[in-house]
């Protein structure tokens, strides 16, 4: 058993849970004094002292069923080879009588309705055999387990039932469900006599919630979580106090309370770095998916950064930072912007040129050695010049400037893209599809930790 | 019925057992990692979204073993010194004025280091009141994740060994073995060194059956009908994108407005007039309203249509009520 729990820590740490020793031995400990025998005790103690995290326990729960499950039927495969003597034989055997779906069909109801978890195992099996004699077996498990909840007339919560019978409760008949697909899988290992490779979880289960930003609410749920984060980050003090300068003023006033003795010394505060931030955001077509996403960043940094200004740009620039500051909502926000931007000339194609021209002419003086620019864009210029000398002298200004792009880096500088341009004036340009990206981002801007960024170059397609 | 504070529990069935008697109906996996913390001795860290009851589980804890309960609300800035201990430099100053002037002909008799940093001037804080005192005590550090992370550095040496260091004094081992609820609402990642230390415990919403469990527990003058249906809509307000869901707290205090309201059943009126106990932005107001109420108000109609089993299971509610 120990090794068996290592091997399945093992499984944990190639799906990049962080587990150590010690966690290990807590396991350990743990299940000296949880009873073995009830499986939902072993998991919960064995989850609770390895998996620190929910997005750790979503993939413990993925792999703990992966692997217990692999590991019974490995070792069921090599006792038996033949697969015949199997629990299915000896199951249909003595309950020949039960099969009747009509019987079987309601047994199963009573234990998804009283939840009673090995009672539901057993008429899984039951109604695997009730509904696979026929040779009806499609081979694929999906298949068959909708074939036979369709056979035993079971109906969700949700659905509603047609029959004047009370409605299962939803998540114990995915309990049953998940018995049956189990059940089914072992079947068909029993057939083939072997394990189907093991597949990494993180090609299954573990896509990312959003690719390309095409679900905002996800966007959004995912720019809350790091606002909070950044407002915590931005309060940090930095260097652990070090360099904090004594209030000479204030520590002799309060010294009188104690005769003369300055026990409390009374330091100047530490005033957080505010940096003022620019962004511009391209909303052209090119960029549209992203645009929604650039946006409701655009949304969190306001809540974040007081001394934020947000321009839009397509043929020309414009500055919407009222926009957001008047209102709250996002959608309406997003449709203020679309109305009164008055950003698309003509063309409606991105003028990159005359973006930073304006830019330069109108807001550049404002720029110092506290501002901090982030262009959101995909460097597409339509084969208009990039006037990269323009940008150039508005990086020169501005403290430090960042270029997130929505495009892949593998795309930039294809086609149209100018990125390579551009690259050698920014303190770091990154790609920006994801959440993830943006977090990675956040943390350095917010940080300060100006170190991390180096520029690139531009000959040099790595990543960092 | 409070046990000895030294026993630990038999089984997670006593915990679970004990901790209804508290008024906190646990699951299964919250009674197993409160019986494994207090057999094994280790912090527990109990993360979920706000308002599910990851507090009230160390209130619990501490009403279900008899311990003292020793919180420490964690915020912004919060330092060794409003946390661990202070020493109380206007009684260490006095006491050196006083033997000064006490002494005033003799110098070598006044007071000495050893004197002065002794536990009678030292402020006890949170932390060290925990450590410190002779009997067990359940320890709540809530809102772990509003410190920052020199803080949590500072927590680890208490959360594995159970004991603090004062340079002056030495080491202060504890003298009992708290249980330590450790509670963080997740908004920021804590250090791997602090998970390490503790036991993981995710608490999210409840099940619609233990949600309803719990209202009838807290407001026991609800009968079932009203509170299935108000789990029931609860459950589809929070399906909803919201900037807050509602809560549990939210629910009971729900539960408790529907009562002193004297509503039989929510229909689409009684919504709309309670609406603000369990939606606390005006954006997530407009967002319910439009997306909840109109369904309500179908779902009466359509009650009102199939006649008499409607009202008479309302009749029945007020009968009971009544009596």
């Amino acid at each position: 058993m120990t090794e068996a729990i290592l091997a399945f820590c093992e499984d944990l740490r190639g799906e990049g849970l962080a587990i150590g020793t010690s966690e290990i031995q807590d396991a350990f400990r743990a299940l000296e004094i949880v009873p073995w025998q009830s499986q939902a005790d072993f998991r919960e103690a064995l989850a609770t002292t390895v998996a620190k995290s929910p997005k750790d326990r979503e993939v413990f729960d993925l792999v703990f069923d992966r692997h217990f499950f692999r590991a019974t039927e490995a070792a069921a495969l090599e006792h038996s080879p033949d697969g015949d003597s199997s629990s299915r034989a000896r199951l249909s055997e003595a309950n020949q009588e039960a099969l009747d779906p009509e019987s079987l069909a309601e047994a199963i109801r009573q234990a998804i309705e009283s939840g009673d978890e090995s009672a539901m195992n057993e008429l899984a099996r039951l109604a695997i055999e009730a509904f696979g004699r026929d040779g009806e077996s499609s081979g694929v498990v999906g298949v068959d387990l909708q074939r036979i909840r369709r056979g035993l007339g079971l109906t969700g919560s949700d659905t509603g039932s047609g029959e004047g019978r009370e409605p299962l409760d939803r998540d114990r008949l995915a309990s049953f469900e998940r018995q049956l697909r189990r059940e089914l899988q072992r079947g068909q290992i029993e057939r083939q006599g072997a394990l189907s490779p093991s597949r990494p979880l993180a090609d299954l289960n573990r896509s990312l919630p959003m690719r390309g930003a095409s679900d905002l609410a996800a966007v959004h749920k995912a720019v809350t979580q790091m606002k909070r984060r950044l407002a915590t980050l931005g309060h940090d003090p930095r260097g652990a106090r070090r360099g904090r300068t004594v209030d000479v003023r204030k520590t002799m006033r309060s010294s009188l309370e104690t005769g003369g003795v300055p026990l409390n010394l009374s330091y100047r505060p530490i005033r957080p770095r505010k940096p003022e931030i620019y962004v511009l955001c391209d909303v052209s077509t090119s960029v549209s998916s992203a645009a929604t996403f650039f946006l409701s960043v655009l949304h969190a940094l306001h809540d974040s950064f007081r001394k934020l200004r947000s321009f839009v740009f397509i043929e020309r620039i414009s500055e919407v930072t009222h926009v957001f500051e008047d209102e709250r909502d996002f959608t309406v926000i997003s449709e203020r912007i679309t109305s009164e931007g008055g950003v698309a000339d003509v063309s409606g194609y991105t003028d990159y040129g005359r973006v930073w021209r304006e830019f330069y002419e109108d807001v550049s003086s404002d720029l110092g050695p506290r501002s901090t620019v982030i262009v959101l864009g995909d460097a597409r210029t339509n084969g208009r010049p990039p006037a990269e000398d323009l940008f150039a002298r508005v990086a020169g200004r501005a403290n430090r400037t960042f270029w997130l792009n929505p495009e892949p880096e593998l795309y930039w500088n294809y086609g149209d893209s100018v990125m390579n341009a551009y690259i050698p004036h920014c303190d770091g340009a990154f790609e920006c599809w994801q959440t993830e990206h943006l977090e990675t981002f956040v943390d350095i801007v917010a940080s300060g930790r100006a170190e991390l960024v180096r520029p690139r170059q531009p000959s040099s397609g790595h990543r960092y | 019925m409070p046990v000895s504070p030294t026993d630990p529990p038999e089984s997670p069935e006593a915990v679970a057992g004990a901790l209804r008697e508290a008024s906190y109906l646990a699951d299964e996996s919250t009674a197993l990692i409160s019986f494994l913390a207090q057999r094994l001795g280790k912090p527990v860290l109990v993360e979920g979204p706000a308002g599910v009851g990851k507090t009230e589980l160390a209130k619990a804890l501490s009403r279900s073993t008899g311990r003292e309960l020793v919180r420490l609300q964690c915020y912004e800035g919060l330092d060794e010194a409003k946390a661990l201990y202070e020493w109380n430099y206007r009684k260490q100053l006095l006491q050196i004025q006083a033997s000064a002037a006490l002494h005033a002909d003799d110098r070598d008799t006044a007071p000495t280091m050893g004197e002065i940093f002794t536990e009678e001037f030292l402020l006890e804080r949170p932390l060290m009141r925990a450590i410190a005192n002779p009997d067990p005590v359940v320890l709540l550090i809530d809102e772990i994740d509003k410190t920052d992370q020199e803080f949590e550095a500072m927590l680890l040496e208490l959360l594995s060994d159970f004991q603090i260091t004062i340079p002056e004094m030495g080491r202060i081992g504890a003298k009992t073995h708290p249980i330590v609820v450790l509670t963080s609402n997740n908004s920021r990642e804590l250090t791997e060194a602090l998970k390490r230390r503790c036991l993981y415990l995710w608490l999210d919403y409840p099940s619609s059956g233990r949600e309803i469990e719990i209202i009838r527990l807290h407001a026991p003058e609800i009968d079932q009908a009203l509170a299935g249906r108000l789990v029931e809509i609860v459950d589809m307000v929070r399906e909803l994108d919201l900037k807050k869901p509602p809560s549990i707290a939210e629910s009971i205090d729900w539960a408790r407005t529907l009562i002193l309201m004297g509503a039989d059943d929510i229909d689409g009126k009684v919504f709309r007039e309670s609406l603000s106990i369990i939606i606390k932005h005006r954006t997530d107001l407009d967002l319910v309203a439009e997306k909840i109420g109109p369904r309500l108000g179908r779902s009466r109609d359509g009650a009102g249509a199939n006649g008499s089993a409607g009202s008479a299971a309302a009749g029945d509610g007020a009968a009971e009520d009544g009596a």
